[in-house]
C-alpha cells in the first residue's frame, strides 16, 4: 500500500472496476488488520474486520482529508466513536498517508501512539480521542454545528458500533441533532449485532433501529455493510440532497467479517492469533478475495 | 432596562432568586464582553440559560447560543466538538450536573481531548439549598481536581468569577470554575487581575490564618473581624485558583502564622482543605491545622445560610475553630434569629 495515493472521490454511481479496487484494497486491508493482531499480541479483531468496508468507502471515496495538510480547517471531519475500532482505523490512516508503515510495527507496544484507542493529540488524520462508547455523536455533532457557526462547508462523519446504540448518551446527540439543523452530520452504524456478551437481540433488543433514529428525526439508509455498491449507494444518497436533517447509515456487517473462525462469534470481539491460526485467517482471506 | 434587586439580606432565598441573579450579576455582562472581543467565543446550556445568565449572551448573540436540551453528557461531547473547530465554547449549567452527570465526558472529551472548553458550575455547594442533597454540590472539587490537566477555580463573588472567566478564556486548556448563589457581596479589591495559580490575601495577620474559596471566604471575613476584636490577629486567604493551588502562599501562612484553617462549602475529603493538606505534609511544615466544609455526610433541603451553620462552615463555626486554635473561649457575639 502507497502512501501517496491520490484522494478519490465520488462522482457518479460506483463502477464495477472501482468496486474491484475497492474490494482488493478492502483485502490489503483485512491481511494489515490480521497482521497487526498477530504481531502486537491481540486486539479488537472482531470489530476492526466489520467495520473495514465501510471505513475504506468513507474514506476512498467521500472523506476529504489530506494527509500533506492534515489541520487544514475546511476539511471534513471523521469520528471513530467505536473506539476499539482504531486497530481497523490504522491500516487506512497509514494508506493514505497519515502515519507510516513502520510506526504500525510499535503497535500497541508501551509509549507508543498507535494502539487500542487513538489518542486524536499524537496520531495525525484522527479527530477525536475515543475508547469509551458514546461519546462519539456528540462530538460530531459539536464539529458539525462548529463547521456550521464558522461558515465551514464541509462534512461530519461519525462511524458508531450497534453497541453504542446502548448508550443514553448517544441518543442525546440523536435527539439533538435535527434540532440544531446539523444537516452536514452523517452517522454510519456498524450493525454487527454482537457485542462482548452476545447477540444484541437476545439481551436487550435494539430492533426496530432503523425507526428508532427515524423517529428521532434522521433520514436513514440502510445497506449491506460488505457490499460496495450498497454502501456507496446509501453514501450517494445520504449526501446528494441537502437537507438540514443530518443522515444515518445504517449497515448490516458480519464481526469478523472474511475469517470463517471468528464470523458472528462474539468471542472474536477481541483475541489473540496464534502462528497457525494466523495463517488459517490469511488464508481464508486470500479464499474469499479469490471468489 | 430596570435592573430588578434580589433581596439578599436576611433569609429570603428561593428558587426564583435564582432568575434574579441574572439582572444583578456582573459576569454574564463580562461573558456579553468577552463575546463581542473574540467571536470564536460561544455558549452552551442544558436547558439552563435562564437560570445560569447564558440569557444575557444569548440576546447579545443569538447565533452563537446553544441550548441541547436536558442533556449534559452530550453538552460537554458538542462542547469538545465545537472547540475542535476552533471555537472557545463557555459551558454553564448547575454545578452538581456538570460534574457528577456529565464527569465522564468531561475526563474522555474535554481534558484528554484537551479541548479548550471553560465549564462553568453555577450553585456549587449548597447555594441550591432548597434543592437538597439532589442539587447540593460537593464533591465537585475533588473529581475535577482529579482529572489531569484540569483547571479549577472557585472565585467568591460575581465580579470576580467575571474576572476568573477572562483569566479562563486566555488560558488554553480546559478550566472549571464553580459559583456559589451570585448574589454574594462584593469582596472589594476586584480591580486585581486574576492570575490562574495565585491566591489573594485579603486580610494580613500574624496568629492565624483562614484559607477560604467561594462564597466561604465572606464568612471567614466576618470571623476574622470578630477575632480581631478579641485580639487574635487573623490573616484571611482567598484560594479562588484550586489547580493549580498557590502553595507559596500556604507555607508562608504555615511558617509566619503557625495556624492553618481551611473553609470550604465543599466535602472536606478531596477539595481545598485535602488540597492545603498536602502541601502541609508535602514540605514538613509545622502547623496546626483544621478542615470546615461538608463533613462526609448529607445535609437536608434548606437555606443556604441554615445549611453552612448546620454543615459547621459559617461566621460562627469559623470563629470557633480560630479560638480552639489559639486556645480562647469564643465568646459569640451574634445570634440566630428569624427577625428580618
Amino acid at each position: 500500500m502507497g502512501s501517496d495515493s491520490p484522494t478519490t472521490t465520488a462522482s457518479g454511481p460506483l463502477t464495477e472496476p472501482q468496486a474491484q479496487a475497492l474490494r482488493r484494497l478492502a483485502h490489503q486491508i483485512r491481511r494489515q488488520i490480521l497482521q497487526i493482531v498477530y504481531e502486537s499480541g491481540s486486539g479488537h479483531v472482531g470489530a476492526a474486520l466489520s467495520q473495514a468496508d465501510l471505513l475504506l468507502a468513507l474514506y476512498e471515496r467521500y472523506l476529504r482529508v489530506d494527509a500533506r495538510d492534515p489541520e487544514r480547517l475546511d476539511r471534513d471531519r471523521f469520528v471513530l466513536s467505536k473506539g476499539h475500532g482504531g486497530l481497523g482505523l490504522v491500516p487506512i490512516l497509514a494508506h493514505r498517508g497519515f502515519i507510516s508503515q513502520a510506526e504500525i510495527k510499535g503497535f500497541g507496544e508501551t509509549g507508543n501512539a498507535l494502539g487500542m484507542h487513538l489518542d486524536h493529540r499524537r496520531v495525525p488524520g484522527v479527530e477525536a480521542s475515543t475508547g469509551s462508547l458514546g461519546h462519539g455523536l456528540g462530538v460530531a455533532l459539536g464539529m458539525a454545528l462548529g463547521a456550521q457557526q464558522r461558515g465551514i462547508d464541509n462534512r461530519t462523519y461519525c462511524l458508531l458500533s450497534d453497541g453504542e446504540c446502548y448508550e443514553g448518551s448517544t441518543w442525546e446527540a440523536a435527539l439533538a441533532a435535527p434540532a440544531l439543523k446539523a444537516g452536514a452530520l452523517t452517522a454510519i452504524v456498524d450493525r454487527n449485532h454482537l457485542t462482548m456478551d452476545g447477540f444484541t437481540e437476545q439481551e436487550v433488543p435494539l430492533e426496530p433501529l432503523a425507526d428508532k433514529w427515524r423517529a428521532f428525526g434522521w433520514r436513514v439508509f440502510c445497506c449491506d455493510g460488505h457490499d460496495f455498491g450498497e454502501i456507496c449507494g446509501a453514501f450517494d444518497a445520504a449526501l446528494s440532497a441537502a437537507s438540514e436533517r443530518p443522515a444515518v447509515i445504517i449497515a448490516t456487517t458480519v464481526k469478523g467479517k472474511g475469517v470463517p473462525f471468528m464470523e458472528q462469534q462474539a468471542k472474536w470481539h477481541y483475541g489473540a492469533l496464534d502462528s497457525q491460526m494466523y495463517g488459517v485467517a490469511l488464508d481464508a482471506l486470500s479464499d474469499a478475495a479469490r471468489d | 432596562m430596570a435592573k430588578k434587586t434580589p433581596k439578599i439580606e436576611g433569609f429570603t432565598w428561593t428558587v426564583e432568586d435564582v432568575n434574579l441573579i441574572n439582572e444583578t450579576e456582573t459576569w454574564g455582562e463580562i461573558l456579553v464582553a468577552l463575546g463581542q472581543d473574540d467571536p470564536r467565543l460561544v455558549a452552551l446550556t442544558a436547558d439552563l440559560g435562564n437560570s445560569t445568565q447564558l440569557e444575557r449572551f444569548k440576546r447579545a448573540f443569538p447565533q452563537r447560543f446553544f441550548n441541547v436540551g436536558v442533556a449534559e453528557q452530550n453538552l460537554m461531547a458538542v462542547a469538545a466538538g465545537m472547540a475542535a473547530m476552533e471555537l472557545v465554547p463557555v459551558v454553564c449549567t448547575y454545578a452538581t450536573f456538570a460534574v457528577l452527570r456529565a464527569a465522564e465526558f468531561v475526563r474522555t472529551d474535554l481534558a484528554y481531548g484537551g479541548r479548550n472548553v471553560k465549564i462553568v458550575g453555577t450553585l456549587a455547594g449548597v447555594a441550591f439549598g432548597q434543592g437538597g442533597p439532589t442539587h447540593h454540590s460537593v464533591a465537585d472539587i475533588a473529581l475535577m481536581r482529579a482529572i489531569p490537566e484540569m483547571v479549577v477555580l472557585a472565585p467568591s463573588d460575581g465580579t470576580e468569577l467575571g474576572c476568573a472567566l477572562r483569566a479562563a478564556i486566555a488560558h488554553q486548556g480546559p478550566v472549571y470554575l464553580r459559583t456559589g448563589r451570585g448574589i454574594e457581596p462584593p469582596l472589594g479589591g476586584r480591580d486585581d487581575p486574576f492570575v490562574i495559580g495565585k491566591a489573594r490575601t485579603l486580610r494580613p495577620g500574624d496568629d492565624l490564618t483562614v484559607i477560604a474559596c467561594g462564597p466561604p471566604v465572606h464568612e471567614a471575613l466576618r470571623a476574622a473581624e470578630r477575632a480581631a476584636r478579641q485580639g487574635i490577629s487573623v490573616r484571611v486567604i482567598n484560594m479562588a485558583s484550586l489547580k493549580p493551588l498557590d502553595t507559596a502562599v500556604v507555607v508562608s501562612a504555615a511558617r509566619e502564622t503557625g495556624h492553618i484553617i481551611t473553609v470550604e462549602d465543599h466535602n472536606v475529603i478531596g477539595g481545598l482543605g485535602t488540597a492545603v493538606a498536602d502541601v502541609i505534609a508535602g514540605h514538613g511544615l509545622r502547623c496546626s491545622f483544621r478542615k470546615l466544609g461538608h463533613q462526609d455526610r448529607f445535609l437536608v433541603m434548606g437555606i443556604p445560610e441554615d445549611l453552612m451553620s448546620l454543615g459547621g462552615f459559617d461566621e460562627d463555626a469559623v470563629f470557633a475553630a480560630i479560638c480552639d486554635a489559639v486556645g480562647m473561649t469564643p465568646v459569640l457575639e451574634s445570634e440566630w434569629s428569624d427577625d428580618p
